[in-house]
């Protein structure tokens, strides 16, 4: 074995992060090209891919909501505000709308814990909500898309 | 005169919106240095501004990005001033975190300005034995919750003789309700490198791994830039050879905390544990001597080795030296990262630290889907390794939550069987599927259809669970489950035998009901309801309604609450 330790399948993930950053998910097609990159069979970057909970394997919305689930927002009533979005979109938990406008994610925690309960859109995070804060901040955002098409 | 004015730009601190306050004061600021800085863990209060000046600093909370009141702030106006409430300075010890939130975190020469390296400099000039020695001496234990001791862990790696020793940071902070090591590495990534440097000298590695989880975007970035800073130094040259210093990112798995399996998703791989032994100083990374430190211990190496291991291990008890970090968040005042010596009690960190009303807090649960519910008649137990274990919970890695008397203990427990049965890697039958057939049970008795015997059913597979599984995911899954068990089992018994939930929180045991007497016929509920079950003279029918509870935030006269289920009716007071 060569002395560099980062041996190349220790890039796979790397690799597999990459190509969802570009795409936004890993598609089947993806997964056969990294694949025969690196040498393995399919069914084993498969199951790389279906392990770790940051690989998609459906396109996202164009606004990616994460509901934090963590400790602190679940005891001050995280459950609710992902059945409000869930009304209010009309999608389920690690859904994308027919529009592919929204996605729907409920994560285990954004690590915002003071700000409890707390939802992340496309990274920007949202806290100390309420029905009608969270109802507004759609809204806002149909705004935006409907002024911008 | 102003020197600079630093803008806490760690995570928690962008959430609140430091972000736009940084932009705007840069524009406003003319002359004045704008830094961006990292958390100085008083998170309630964020964001937060300090101006340095000759005449000593200020801090002002809660800004927000209005012209107004930045200007106010470079005026030094008497406003929104931030003074850290009395008896948290009192009970708070910052040893490894003084440097929060004070330098900016990517400046080498900040932190070499404030004794930075120093410990590595001395350790550079020692045998790697009297490093190991002096570790031990510090009696510092592994701050990722298990409480293995630092420095047998690293003469189990110096003693083999290898080609290749691999030190790695684990920093795959999964817990829910955790940002310990988020925060260290965010706001001090040379203290960590720091600690992990000397560690290499102590141990004879020469490759370094941080693995971090791929969700702290800023703390990779921070690590980066460090990494790039001491590599351009020197100061990786150890025995004249150059240390390799590597950040790989997670992608999203619990279990990856544990050991084995972190060390096959290093390698590329499905992170799956493996049975131990052989220990990872035997056979880690590829095979080779490896050796795994959590995020805090290291950061606790620098001061060791500078200060000395006695001088470490007179803060704190005798079997649990140092201070711990601890996330605090919940049903409490003031929220945040704290850092207190070990041997403070848990009424201390909860009431005069948190700042939580006595009285109104049942429990406060520690270490996470790991840890356990310890009950507010044992907060008079002092913080360390030992006590905790003795109470059936465990130090973990420091999320602390205070739960609130308004909040159901069994959908706690239920929530952490959720977290760990999608975390279980499915590897162990006991921990795939024993904790499933747990959270089965607790969705049974949460939903209105448990009985007595699931109770004991609890109980049963907890302890099976247990025996039966091989990493430390399974082996402490059941514990948020066996210590609401122990000490709220009368919580357990109201809903399996009364169909009771006192908190109101279980929706299958309340119904939703709108008092006549109060309501004023405005109608915003019967808009907003999204399953259209409220009629026009304002009742509710509850085998329609999800408990969603839009009605009762929109009520403006609080006319609307749950109920319990067929019970007594009253509303509001």
């Amino acid at each position: 074995m060569s002395k560099d330790l980062v041996a190349e399948k220790s890039n796979l993930i790397k690799v597999l992060q990459t190509e969802q950053k570009k795409e936004g998910f890993i598609s089947d097609a993806a997964i056969e090209r990294i694949a025969g990159e690196f040498n393995l069979p399919v069914v084993e970057v498969e199951g790389v891919v279906s392990f770790y909970t940051q690989f998609k394997r459906v396109p996202p919305g164009k606004y990616q909501i994460m509901v934090c689930d963590g400790t602190a927002c679940h005891i001050i009533g995280s459950t609710l505000i992902l059945n409000w979005l869930t009304d209010e979109l009309g999608i389920k938990d690690g859904e994308t709308d027919e529009e592919g406008l929204f996605s729907l994610e409920s994560v285990a925690c954004l690590g915002c814990c003071s700000l409890a309960p707390v939802i992340s859109i496309n990274g920007k995070v949202y806290g100390k909500l309420d029905r009608k804060k969270l109802l507004k901040i759609v809204a806002d955002f149909r705004k935006k898309e409907a002024a911008g098409s | 005169m102003i020197k600079r004015i630093k803008v806490g730009m760690a995570s928690c601190g962008i959430a609140a919106g430091a972000g736009e306050v940084l932009e705007l004061l840069q524009e406003m600021a003319g002359d004045n240095k704008v830094v961006e800085v990292g958390c100085i863990g008083h998170c309630y209060a964020e964001p937060l501004v300090e101006v340095e000046t000759d005449s000593g600093d200020y801090i002002f909370e809660k800004v927000q990005p209005k012209e107004e009141d930045l200007q106010k702030i470079i005026d030094l106006d008497e406003f929104s001033r931030f003074q850290p409430h009395s008896p948290r300075v009192d009970k708070e010890r910052q040893l490894i975190t003084s440097l929060a939130g004070k330098i900016v975190p990517t400046s080498l020469e900040e932190y070499r300005a404030n004794k930075g390296y120093e410990g590595l400099k001395k350790a550079l000039e020692m045998e790697p034995d009297a490093i190991v020695d002096e570790v031990k001496t510090s009696k510092l234990r592994g701050r990722g919750g298990g409480g293995f001791p630092t420095g047998l862990k690293w003469s189990f790696l110096a003693a083999k003789d290898s080609e290749q020793k691999v030190l790695i940071c684990n920093a795959d902070e999964g817990d829910p309700g955790a940002f310990m090591d988020r925060t260290l590495m965010e706001s001090l990534p040379h203290q960590v490198l720091e600690g992990m440097l000397i560690g290499a000298k102590a141990t004879g590695a020469r490759q370094l791994f941080i693995y971090c989880r791929a969700e702290y975007p800023l703390a990779v970035k921070n690590l980066n830039i460090a990494i790039e800073q001491i590599e351009k130094e020197g100061l990786n040259i150890i025995d004249g050879e150059p240390v390799k210093i590597m950040v790989k990112e997670g992608a999203g798995a619990f279990v990856c905390g544990e050991e084995t399996a972190l060390i096959h998703s290093l390698e590329g791989k499905r992170g799956t544990p493996r049975y131990r032994p052989p220990y990872p100083t035997d056979y880690g990374f590829h095979g080779y001597p490896s050796a795994i430190n959590n995020v805090e211990s290291f950061a606790n190496i620098p001061l060791i080795v500078r200060d000395g291991g006695e001088n470490f291990a007179a803060t704190g008890t005798e079997n649990s030296t140092g201070t711990k970090l601890f996330a605090l968040a919940g049903d409490l005042e003031y929220s945040g990262l704290v850092e207190v010596p070990m041997g403070i009690s848990i009424g201390e960190v909860v009431y005069d630290i948190g700042g939580a009303e006595p009285g109104s807090v049942k429990a406060v649960q520690i270490g996470g889907p790991s840890g356990g519910c310890i009950p507010a008649e044992h907060f008079d137990t002092p913080i360390d390794y030992d006590s905790l274990t003795s109470l059936g919970a465990i130090m973990g890695s420091g999320g602390l939550i205070v739960i609130g008397n308004n909040r159901c203990m069994v959908e706690t427990a239920r929530y952490f069987l959720e977290f760990t049965t999608r975390e279980s890697c499915g590897k162990c039958t006991f921990c795939r599927i024993g904790t499933k057939r747990m959270l089965e049970t607790l969705e049974r008795i949460t939903g209105g259809e448990g009985g007595p015997e699931d109770v004991e059913l609890l109980a049963d597979l907890g302890k099976k669970i247990i025996q039966g599984s091989l990493c430390g995911l399974g082996q402490t899954a059941p514990n948020p489950v066996l210590s609401t068990l122990k000490y709220f089992n009368n919580e357990y018994l109201a809903h399996v035998e009364e169909g009771h939930c006192a908190a109101m929180e279980c929706k299958a045991l309340v119904d939703v009901f709108i008092d006549r007497e109060t309501c004023i016929e405005c109608g915003q509920c019967i808009k907003n309801c999204p399953v259209d079950c409220i009629s026009e003279d304002y009742v509710i029918d509850n085998e329609i309604c999800t408990r969603c509870n839009s009605c009762i935030e929109v009520c403006p006269v609080d006319a609307i609450a749950r109920v319990a289920k067929g019970g007594e009716v009253s509303v509001g007071n």
